[in-house]
């Protein structure tokens, strides 16, 4: 239950989107996510869908991978779902009782659903494809120009790549703390709400105590390496657009346009 | 009381490029009263099989048997045999979360559902048995040494009674003072109340003056089963493995390939000092 979060999980292998920039893919994945708000015709999606179905073509992860992110938005699709198809007025497809469906309201809730699945599936072809380091890299060399306003760039780029390391730590360490917890017979499953949550206190309590340990221990580690902060660091694997990365940009230009011309025309 | 592990398989994630056969093939039996040291290097595939042990994971094939009963069939009932199979994990300090020290070592009596006065007399007596001072019970967790805080969360096991208790790496991380003392408790556990222990550790010094029984697990497979004499014996294969044997094991057989008659089979110190002083005759 607790391994179904794919945000920030890299999945290693060789791909053309596996070597683009990070930039590059950042870039794609805003241009991705903007691009589903352009248009409201059924054609659009079409272009949307071969975009997106394309690319985990190219990505060369698994399916299932990708789908592993939606089992956590499964309640916010079912209840978007639900209120845009009952809600919408417009002309009657069935009715019973006081609730009306409408066909205007099951097109929106399809669209409205779709809409929110290719956008998760979207930004975890960004997290699936990308390594955190080379992520915050390319977010810290994309946003570098913010610093003129006095924006600590390179510290919140810093701060990102920490917390999205950490994520697998903490969910194999929630793992082993559950995995502790029921050695000592505690049970998660049975009983009403306020006993399931009053469970999770073994889990939490261990789980805080460790991760303000991890910090600390992290903290100390950086110091004793003399971090601090961002100014005159150099990088070891500095980032370079290389040929595919500005056939990347250019694919991404024929997709925007394609999009917005599906959106006036149709 | 008797465990059973009868040809087990495990996989991790299957049909991913994260795949990885843990355990391969593993059949082995427990008997009551047996002391058994689970020895292995990192990724050897231990910790997995322990988990196996009390139910916490499931065999991708094969099956454990524990008094007869498949613990992986439908219905049995996994809570009571985590009472009978206590597991004290790696690091079990962290698993530390009441607000004093006798209430966290109440936590697993009170999940088997036993009343407040058994559960409360079960948490002393176990406090008792790992060394835990009367001044010490209503401190937090949080404030004790790091020693006493695995002490403690083995008497968390501990005072769920169990018949067979499983202690991995218990001596990871502690100093010699804190090791000895580890494992002068789970003597103590087997000799004086009976509990069937088995002790998981990569590290043969620890358990060469200890266990009676040693398991030997390399790649997911079981390699070795004997008593600690006939596996520390086999010095070349545990070498070849990235295990050692005894340091007084492998001073007697460098002495023994020097030309001095000693015997090679010793386990212990004062045997190791007996046999040399004897060689040259005091």
């Amino acid at each position: 239950m607790i391994r179904d979060i794919t945000l920030g999980q890299y999945y290693p292998t060789d791909s053309v989107l596996h070597r683009l920039d990070p930039r590059v893919k950042l870039c794609g994945t805003m241009v991705y996510v903007i691009s589903l708000f352009l248009f409201q015709s059924f054609t659009g999606y079409i272009v949307a869908t071969v975009f997106l179905v394309s690319m985990i073509a190219l990505s060369h992860v698994p399916v299932k991978f990708m789908f592993r992110g939606l089992k956590a938005i499964i309640f916010i699709l079912i209840f978007t779902g639900i209120l845009n198809a009952f809600l919408t007025p417009g002309r009657e497809l069935v009715s019973f009782w006081k609730i009306t469906i409408t066909i205007e309201g099951v097109r929106l809730a399809a669209f409205l659903v779709l809409r929110i699945i290719y956008l998760i599936i979207g930004s975890s072809i960004m997290t699936l494809t990308t390594t955190p380091s080379n992520l915050t890299d390319g977010l810290e060399k994309s946003l570098g120009w913010l610093k003129i306003f006095r924006i600590p760039v390179h510290e919140i780029a810093m701060m990102m790549s920490i917390a999205l390391t950490f994520i697998p730590v903490l969910v194999e360490e929630t793992d082993r703390i559950i995995k502790a917890q029921q050695a000592r017979g505690a049970d998660f499953e049975s009983g009403n709400i306020i006993r399931r949550a009053k469970a999770m206190i073994p889990i939490l309590v261990p789980l805080f105590v460790s991760a303000f340990r991890r910090a600390n221990d992290l903290a100390v580690a950086m110091e004793a390496r003399c971090y601090h902060g961002g100014d005159g660091r150099t990088k070891m694997r500095p980032l370079k657009y290389a040929a595919r990365d500005y056939i990347a940009y250019l694919v991404l230009l024929g997709y925007l346009a394609a999009i917005i011309a599906v959106g006036i025309i149709f | 009381m008797s465990i059973i592990v009868n040809h087990v398989d495990h996989i991790y994630n299957p049909g991913t490029v994260f795949e990885k056969k843990a355990l391969c093939d593993v059949t082995f039996s427990v008997e009551n009263g047996e002391y058994i040291g689970l020895v292995g290097r990192t990724g050897s595939g231990k910790s997995t099989l322990v988990m196996h042990l009390n139910g916490l994971m499931k065999p991708t094939s094969g099956g454990i048997f524990y008094d007869g009963a498949d613990i992986a069939s439908e219905g049995y009932d996994l809570r009571e045999l985590r009472g009978k199979v206590g597991v004290v994990f790696q690091y079990p300090e962290h698993q530390l979360f009441e607000e004093d020290v006798f209430a966290d070592v109440c936590f697993g009596p009170r999940n088997l559902g036993l009343d407040k006065s058994e559960v409360e007399i079960r948490a002393y007596e176990a406090l008792k048995a790992v060394g835990i001072r009367d001044e010490q019970l209503y401190v937090s967790p949080f404030d004790i040494s790091g020693g006493e805080k695995r002490r403690v969360a083995i008497a968390g096991v501990l005072a769920m009674k169990p018949e067979v208790l499983v202690l991995d790496e218990p001596c990871a991380g502690l100093d010699p003072a804190g090791r000895d003392e580890i494992l002068a408790i789970a003597d103590y556990l087997h000799d004086n109340l009976g509990i069937t222990v088995i002790i998981v550790s990569h590290s043969m010094d620890d358990l060469a003056e200890h266990v009676h029984r040693i398991l030997v697990m390399n790649d997911g497979q079981l390699v070795m089963d004997g008593s600690a004499r006939e596996v520390f014996g086999h010095r070349d294969e545990l070498e070849s493995i990235g295990l050692a044997v005894p340091e007084v094991t492998a001073i007697l057989s460098d002495l023994k390939k020097a030309g001095l008659p000693v015997r090679d089979d010793l386990i212990t110190v004062e045997e190791a000092r007996d046999e040399i002083l004897r060689v040259f005759g005091k």
